[in-house]
């Protein structure tokens, strides 16, 4: 008998490997205690976050909390159905409803979750003859999305504007295209040129998918991304986001003004074959959105953490993914996994939650310790995190 | 064969800056297997030859391509076409 396991030997092999230098595993930490957006207990010891995607501190909001209780009072633990038949509730309709004013939208789609709603919507909406044209450092959920549908999948150089306008101006003038682009790369944290890309995707007859997962609620001036932040909201046809960060809950989102969106509610499988998000879920969702809309403060607060941990870092001689803020997520690029572990578990000795993030979720290979700010995070807090990351990094031999 | 031969050549030399282990590149070399490239090394050598003959290697017809002589079927029929 073939063990299909074996394939998976190698990973296996190294992970081993990893462990036995003494590490702690860094992929299955426990948050014993959450005593806020931006502190946990981890191993037992008071830990500052800086390694989730809770930009906006949402998670312990008293509206949002508020809201959350009154639905599982009112509608109970779960939905036990699908969207389309008997698991949409008030709550997911007004859910949608925020969702469609806080991006001015004519039409909003929740999903179960972000990735779902990827998947589900471009392996939907690109099919047999058409093509889907993507950057290279595409988030899983969007190539998985690809892998699932029947469409040509075209990918260009990450963020290069002319690479794209080329492959355009190669396919078939009447073939259909959708162009995938993300407002924040997650790994680097670096913003796409969705201006420019914008452009030649609709002087090449494309319709355009702007994942913005990771600038909702914090990029833009009404928060609502990077295409809202380059001027280009209008032009965009699909916004795919989450909740699972800036809303502070889990669950997924398209947002269209595409006339006939509303038919996708029952060709998109992954929208139609899951069970619809619990009531408290989408309660706490949208008395989440709400809130969003107004909080420049918030906004301007965590833009302020963001540059100071960047300068501060970069002043201590680490080496970042890119040469300013740019978003709410700083990456600090590791010499190799060995270093990269160690240095993670120093920060956590010190009290310190970062994201060890490696290939193959990483571009170019590389091994990051990404933090990603909160606007919960006080300017005491960034300046304890700068002292920690220097202690950490001297010890393990980094700086 | 001769058109077939020129094809080969001219992809050859395409390798060639990507071939850092100095394999011996014939019809039946490999990209994962012989020539050790990752999937960065597999990008940056599409876009270059995409771009040398202005066609488009599709992600779908990249995975069928496992060796050279499978790439120079695919970049004739593409530049035929």
């Amino acid at each position: 008998m073939t063990d299909l396991f074996s394939k998976f030997d190698a990973l296996i092999a190294q992970r081993e490997g990893l462990l036995a230098t003494g590490v702690k595993d860094p992929f299955s930490l426990v948050m014993e205690e959450v005593k806020s957006p931006t502190v946990a207990v981890v191993n037992g010891k008071e830990t500052i976050l800086l390694g989730t995607y809770n930009y906006m501190g949402m998670t312990f909001d008293d509206d949002v909390i508020a809201a959350g209780k009154k639905a599982l009072d009112e509608f109970g633990a779960g939905t036990t159905g699908s969207r389309v038949l008997n698991g949409t509730f008030q709550g997911h309709k007004e859910c949608e409803d925020a969702l469609k004013e806080f991006y001015g939208m004519d039409h909003a789609m929740v999903f179960s979750t972000g990735y779902q709603a990827n998947l589900g919507i471009i392996s939907t909406i690109a099919g047999k003859g058409d093509y889907i044209i993507l950057d290279i450092d595409s988030h899983a959920s969007i190539y998985d999305g690809c892998k699932m549908g029947d469409a040509e999948i075209v990918a260009f150089r990450h963020n290069d504007v002319e690479a794209l306008e080329k492959r355009l101006k190669r396919l078939p003038a009447d073939a259909g295209k959708l162009v995938v682009l993300e407002g924040v790369y997650s790994m680097l944290g670096d913003v796409a040129p969705l201006k420019e890309m914008i452009r030649v995707s609709k002087e090449a007859g494309a319709m355009v998918l702007v994942d913005e997962a990771h600038s909702m609620g914090f990029i833009g001036e009404n928060g609502r991304g990077v295409a809202e932040e380059q001027g280009v909201l209008d032009d965009v046809d699909f916004v795919i986001g989450t909740f699972s960060k800036s809303v502070g809950t889990v669950g997924g989102f398209c947002v269209s003004n595409h006339p006939k969106f509303e038919i996708m509610r029952l060709v998109c499988r992954p929208y139609v074959f899951t069970a619809s998000l619990p009531p408290a879920v989408v309660a706490c969702s949208a008395a989440s959105i709400r809130k969003l809309m107004h909080n420049k403060n918030k906004r301007a607060h965590l833009w302020e953490n963001s540059k100071n941990l960047h300068q501060g870092l970069r002043d201590l001689g680490f080496q970042l993914g890119t040469p300013n803020a740019q978003s709410a997520i700083i990456a600090v690029v590791m010499p190799d996994l060995e270093k990269g572990a160690a240095m993670w578990a120093a920060l956590l000795e010190n009290g310190l939650y970062v994201n060890l993030a490696r290939p193959p979720a990483t571009p170019a290979g590389m091994t990051l310790l990404r933090c990603s700010l909160c606007a919960e995070h006080s300017s005491e807090q960034v300046a304890d995190i700068l002292n920690r990351f220097e202690r950490a990094g001297k010890a393990v031999g980094i700086i | 064969m001769t058109d077939r031969s020129e094809m080969f050549d001219r992809l050859k030399g395409l390798i060639e800056p990507f071939n850092k282990k100095g394999v011996e590149v014939v019809e039946t070399t490999t990209f994962a297997g012989d020539l050790e490239w990752d999937s960065l090394t597999v990008m940056d050598f599409v876009a270059e030859v995409e771009d040398s003959f202005d066609i488009i290697i599709s992600m779908n017809l990249q995975a069928e391509i496992e060796n050279v002589g499978q790439l120079v079927d695919a970049v004739t029929k593409l530049s035929a076409a």
